[in-house]
């Protein structure tokens, strides 16, 4: 039961984390289907600088790792944002290519890393079992994982920035009317483009959490199974605000935790389901949940549109 | 996307084709500099390994054979690509095409090994099967409001698990693989009339090539020539207008997908049919078809003449990956070309604008030299 609780913990933070910075990047007017790609490059930067860090003092293991997960994920969104907001590209199509390169960046450049320390060693997988104790304090069976709380931070932080402040409520004009928002001075390409890399940041330490959740090596061909998508579900769960998302989260990250500990239990297992369809079922909830909730959605209503400064 | 087709045709389709070859291009280039990174030494002959796919062979027969490996890929590819594009051209991004090639593997391998029905029965089960999972995105879509893509993307998974799942019970008891096509029931094979021999005997090599090219050409023709094609197009455009028009725009996003994962499925029957490969009831990540098919489909200027050259050069890299030296380059060099393109055909749009305010600031000299010049694109490829 314990475990189940700390996974679901771990799984809402990256749904949380990553659903959040879509829901930057949709105010701002900008849909990024990218974040899968977005969540495979922070885990890629992450797990290199794990896997060279093993023997470092732990503090400096979970800063240098969150920082540089988070710069890798700015750094992919740049890839968005050039072709969305400087050259108004189909965002669909963009964020497909952002996650399809995403994967073979990531694969070409862990087996080239392999490869040239072993050239036996043709796996896109990396190690980072030792770093991984870094991110853990054990509470008696309880592992508390310090992902948690930037999760929470994430969540308080994301509200007071979009609601209270001057930022925030400029980055929503964006999304809603962004040729009214220009109209009163405000630079929309300029918020688009903090939009987008916020989703970037955020986006990127999510994929870290990721991959660090319930296991020690990451096999990076695999990219990360439609779990930017699953936050995506989440966002749009949660209606574009962040308290929503918080709860969403945790409902996604309760069923995608089951897949992992099913077993522990013994009227689960009693039940004779295929292993299978455990891993089938946050995608299905998720299928399910869209189909009632997307009817009234709330979303940003210019998300999607490029912004013409020409066109009125 | 393309307005005024109908009065700049021929500077359409040359933008089209230039936009293309500049984005395979560019793509090629930033393969070229990372393999450059990973071993500077190589990094030639490398490139050249991949753009020569099965030219690296030295004997015309085997060349010809291994063109044949290529081909083989290249009918599935098709599909998906036609799939992507038939539901583009109706406004809607059907990135479910990998899911939906996923049930139409699961649904024809299924007839084929578990009820031994004969091919064009697995090939129409695949159909159907891929039809109706296309309709239920379209339902979502058109009913509930749900975002296409993201409803894609989930059905992506639960096919692949699903279909996992279902052929696990055609499954070699030994290893993850399906029993072959050939000991079980070879009435399931796809014929090859012939084909075959035109390939150095390479038996894989059936009609399912043909075929995919003739369903190019009959999407062309229900997109330019029908009206019902032409009423999807016009929902594409731009819903509304249609709905005013009398067109039942939520009938026709149904549609739309259900073809569209036909299309994708039967394209699954047309690679597992054939027995080159085996499902692996194991594998863990959506085969990679149905995303190329996104790259084939806009490398193709979203024209399904252009995709079916623009699917085999997607193929044809693919395919040239694998021979590069194992221990030194990844094979997924080729993914990463693939990637670069998809993401420079974003660009298109704008790359199109830009030439055509340069087009109309010289307006008189024009007619002519674009003409000569789209001639000698459409040889190039």
């Amino acid at each position: 039961m314990i475990l189940l609780i700390q996974y679901t913990l771990l799984f809402a933070a990256v749904l949380s984390l990553v659903a959040l910075g879509g829901c930057f990047s949709e105010h701002s007017g900008v849909i990024n289907l990218g974040l899968e790609g977005v969540m495979v490059m922070g885990a890629l930067g992450g797990a290199l600088t794990m896997k060279y860090m093993a023997n470092a003092p732990y503090i400096a293991i979970f800063f240098v790792v969150l920082l540089v997960a988070a710069i890798s994920g700015i750094a992919y969104t740049v890839l968005l944002g050039v072709a969305s907001i400087n050259f108004k590209a189909d965002q669909t199509l963009i964020g497909t290519a952002l996650n399809i390169l995403a994967t073979a960046v990531a694969t070409v450049v862990v087996k080239a890393i392999n490869m040239a320390e072993n050239p036996d060693n043709v796996s896109s997988t990396v190690e980072y079992l030792a770093a991984k104790k870094a991110f853990i304090i054990r509470f008696g069976k309880f592992e508390f994982n310090w992902f948690m709380l930037v999760a929470l931070i994430a969540l308080i932080t994301a509200h007071t920035v979009l609601y209270k402040t001057k930022f925030g409520l400029r980055l929503m004009a964006c999304g809603e009317n962004p040729q009214a928002a220009d109209s009163v001075g405000i630079n929309v390409y300029h918020l688009r483009w903090a939009g987008v890399l916020i989703s970037g940041f955020l986006g990127g330490i999510g994929g870290i959490v990721y991959i660090t959740a319930g296991v020690s090596e990451w096999k990076f061909e695999s990219g990360v199974a439609g779990f930017g998508f699953l936050s995506l579900a989440v966002m749009i769960f949660g209606q574009w605000k962040p308290k929503n998302i918080g709860l969403a989260a945790l409902l996604f990250g309760f069923f995608r935790a089951l897949s992992n500990v099913y077993s522990g239990f013994g009227f689960l297992v009693a039940l004779n389901i295929p292993g299978t369809i455990y891993n089938m079922i946050p995608y299905l909830i998720s299928l399910i949940v869209l189909a009632f909730t997307s009817k009234n959605s709330r979303a940003p209503k210019a998300e999607g549109i490029p912004y013409d400064k020409g066109s009125r | 996307m393309n307005n005024n087709k109908k009065s700049i045709l021929k500077n359409s389709g040359f933008q089209s084709i230039l936009a293309s070859l500049l984005c395979i291009l560019f793509g090629l280039v930033i393969g070229y500099i990372v393999l450059l990174f990973i071993q500077p030494k190589g990094a030639n002959e490398a490139i050249l390994t991949i753009i020569k796919n099965f030219l690296n062979y030295s004997s015309p027969s085997k060349m010809v054979k291994y063109l044949g490996n290529t081909l083989i890929k290249t009918a599935p590819l098709l599909m998906c690509a036609l799939s992507v594009q038939f539901c583009y051209k109706v406004g809607l991004f059907n990135i479910g095409a990998a899911g939906q090639y996923v049930i139409g593997a699961g649904a024809s391998l299924y007839c084929a090994l578990a009820l031994h029905l004969p091919w064009f029965v697995c090939i129409i089960a695949a159909a159907v099967c891929g039809a109706a999972y296309g309709a239920l995105v379209g339902i979502l879509k058109a009913y509930n409001n749900v975002n296409e893509v993201i409803s894609g993307i989930m059905l992506n998974w639960i096919s692949l698990y699903g279909v996992n799942m279902l052929l696990s019970t055609v499954k070699e008891s030994s290893t993850p693989y399906t029993y072959a096509l050939k000991s079980e029931n070879p009435s399931a094979l796809l014929p090859s009339f012939g084909l075959s021999d035109m390939f150095a005997k390479n038996k894989y090599v059936t009609i399912a090539i043909p075929l995919a090219i003739i369903f190019a050409i009959v999407i062309y023709i229900i997109q330019n020539k029908t009206v019902f094609g032409y009423e999807l197009i016009a929902t594409g455009y731009n819903k509304d207008a249609a709905k005013y028009a009398g067109m039942k725009e939520k009938k026709n996003i149904i549609i739309t997908l259900a073809i569209g994962g036909a299309l994708a499925a039967i394209g699954a029957s047309f690679f597992f049919l054939t027995g080159y490969e085996q499902w692996s009831c194991t594998q863990s990540a959506v085969p990679s078809m149905g995303f190329n098919g996104i790259a084939a489909t806009f490398l193709g200027g979203l024209n399904p003449l252009g995709t079916i050259f623009a699917s085999y050069f997607i193929q044809h890299i693919t395919s040239g990956g694998s021979y590069l030296d194992k221990n030194v380059y990844p094979s997924q060099i080729s993914d990463l070309i693939s990637a670069i393109i998809i993401y420079m055909c974003g660009f298109v749009l704008f790359f199109k604008l830009f030439l055509n305010s340069r087009v109309d600031n010289k307006k008189d000299t024009n007619a002519n030299a674009v003409d000569t010049k789209s001639n000698e694109g459409g040889e190039k490829k």
